[in-house]
């Protein structure tokens, strides 16, 4: 099948089954005046699947009434930005932020979860830092949970290789020498850099977060995709999963004010949030 | 303004960066191998050096030797960016006094990314 090298068509009527499909399934919206990525995301399997137009698409979701097509078509319009010390200054109070968790709980490992962590880079960036000594003399380094709602994601995160391309966004060379090997044009994470995480698939719109309590959560650049009621439930989501006074890192541009009141800005850490804490037992050192 | 000076034997990979670098608001200078790269070095330290390897007159590595040995009292950032992709290149690269290195093809991303890692965009 012959396909023009133009976007293929696609009616308003397939548009607008495509969005709600993925809204559906993830809580992810696409705003009316980027409805062109449907297209753009949506034209590799077109051509895998030897589809013309979107319509022919929407045709195949319905008459199949299985899931796989569907997983492809949400997975291929999920955006999965992201690259290696994504907002490093971040980062780097992060890990501070987690050097002093760490020492007001000695007698446990700080546990972190990096929620939305598409193909795996800030999880890595993490587990980087923290093992290049972040966390100071004598403090273990925290337990790194990653997730993400994506399958195709999670399968490329827990392997760990990135294109020459990805491997270049943010990650100092001298730290790809030390945590990557070349793997034929690709760059592959060394095993005990992957060990350090425990990736699980996780739909932060309809299941339950990983399994404990975390000191801290990341959650960065996903809220935005979210419309506000799904915002306000995924922050109940976040703050069941925080031990209180337990921080909540979002993306630059990103905040709980307005939506939520089960987090207040944290005073140390500029930036981040803190879990309100509703037991007076144990104060966070945080304010 | 940055100054960045575009070190490589091929017009269209200093057309493309220098395009990239003007959109990154550097002031770029050219140079076609390594020998004309330390002249240019020696008229006006540049902030950066965007540094091929593999160039007719004097190489990459002997540029950034030669530029060791040349006691500018300030020496520019050096980042490799060559198609030498191999781990054994960017190795030697690093320890011949590299600051950051660049796997061609590259992208703007790609190139602000390393520049923003050597402190100079």
């Amino acid at each position: 099948m012959h396909f023009p090298n133009s976007t293929p068509p696609g009616s308003s009527g397939a548009m607008n089954l495509i969005s709600a499909l993925l809204e559906q399934r993830t809580g992810q919206q696409i705003a009316a005046n980027r409805a062109w990525r449907i297209e753009t995301a949506l034209k590799p399997l077109l051509r895998e699947k030897g589809l013309a137009s979107l319509d022919q698409l929407v045709a195949q979701l319905v008459a199949t009434r299985t899931g796989d097509l569907g997983d492809q078509v949400v997975d291929a319009l999920l955006n999965q930005e992201t690259s290696f010390f994504r907002d490093a200054a971040v980062l780097d109070m992060l890990v501070d932020a987690t050097r002093a968790l760490q020492a007001e709980t000695p007698e446990r490992k700080v546990r972190i979860w990096s929620s939305g962590c598409s193909t795996g880079q800030e999880p890595l960036s993490l587990a980087m830092l923290f093992d290049e000594g972040g966390m100071g003399e004598g403090l273990a380094a925290p337990e790194i949970v990653a997730t993400d709602v994506s399958p195709a994601a999670l399968t490329r995160a827990r392997a760990g290789r990135y294109s020459q391309f990805e491997i270049q966004r943010g990650l100092p060379v001298r730290r790809m020498m030390t945590w990557f090997d070349g793997a034929g044009g690709d760059w592959a994470a060394k095993p005990e850099l992957l060990r350090r995480i425990q990736f699980r698939q996780q739909n932060l719109t309809a299941d339950a977060p990983p399994p404990g309590k975390f000191d801290v959560v990341l959650c960065r650049n996903v809220l935005l995709y979210f419309s506000q009621d799904v915002r306000r439930q995924v922050f109940g989501i976040l703050a069941s999963a925080l031990r209180p006074g337990g921080l909540l890192v979002l993306g630059a541009g990103e905040t709980v004010i307005g939506l939520t009141d089960q987090f207040k800005p944290c005073d140390r850490f500029r930036g981040f949030y803190r879990a309100i804490e509703t037991s007076p037992a144990r104060r966070s050192a945080f304010g | 303004m940055k100054t960045c000076l575009v070190v490589d034997d091929s017009k269209v990979i200093r057309k493309v960066a220098r395009h990239i670098l003007e959109t990154l608001d550097f002031e770029v200078r050219e140079a076609g191998d390594g020998r004309e790269a330390l002249d240019s070095c020696m008229a006006a330290t540049p902030d950066v050096v965007l540094l091929d390897w593999n160039m007719p007159v004097m190489s990459g590595m002997d540029f950034l030797r030669a530029l060791k040995d040349s006691g500018l009292p300030q020496r520019p950032k050096v980042v490799f960016c060559t198609t030498e992709n191999g781990m054994a290149y960017i190795r030697a690269a690093i320890e011949a006094g590299a600051d950051e290195y660049v796997m061609k093809p590259f992208d703007r991303e790609t190139l602000e990314s390393k520049l923003q890692i050597v402190g100079v965009a």
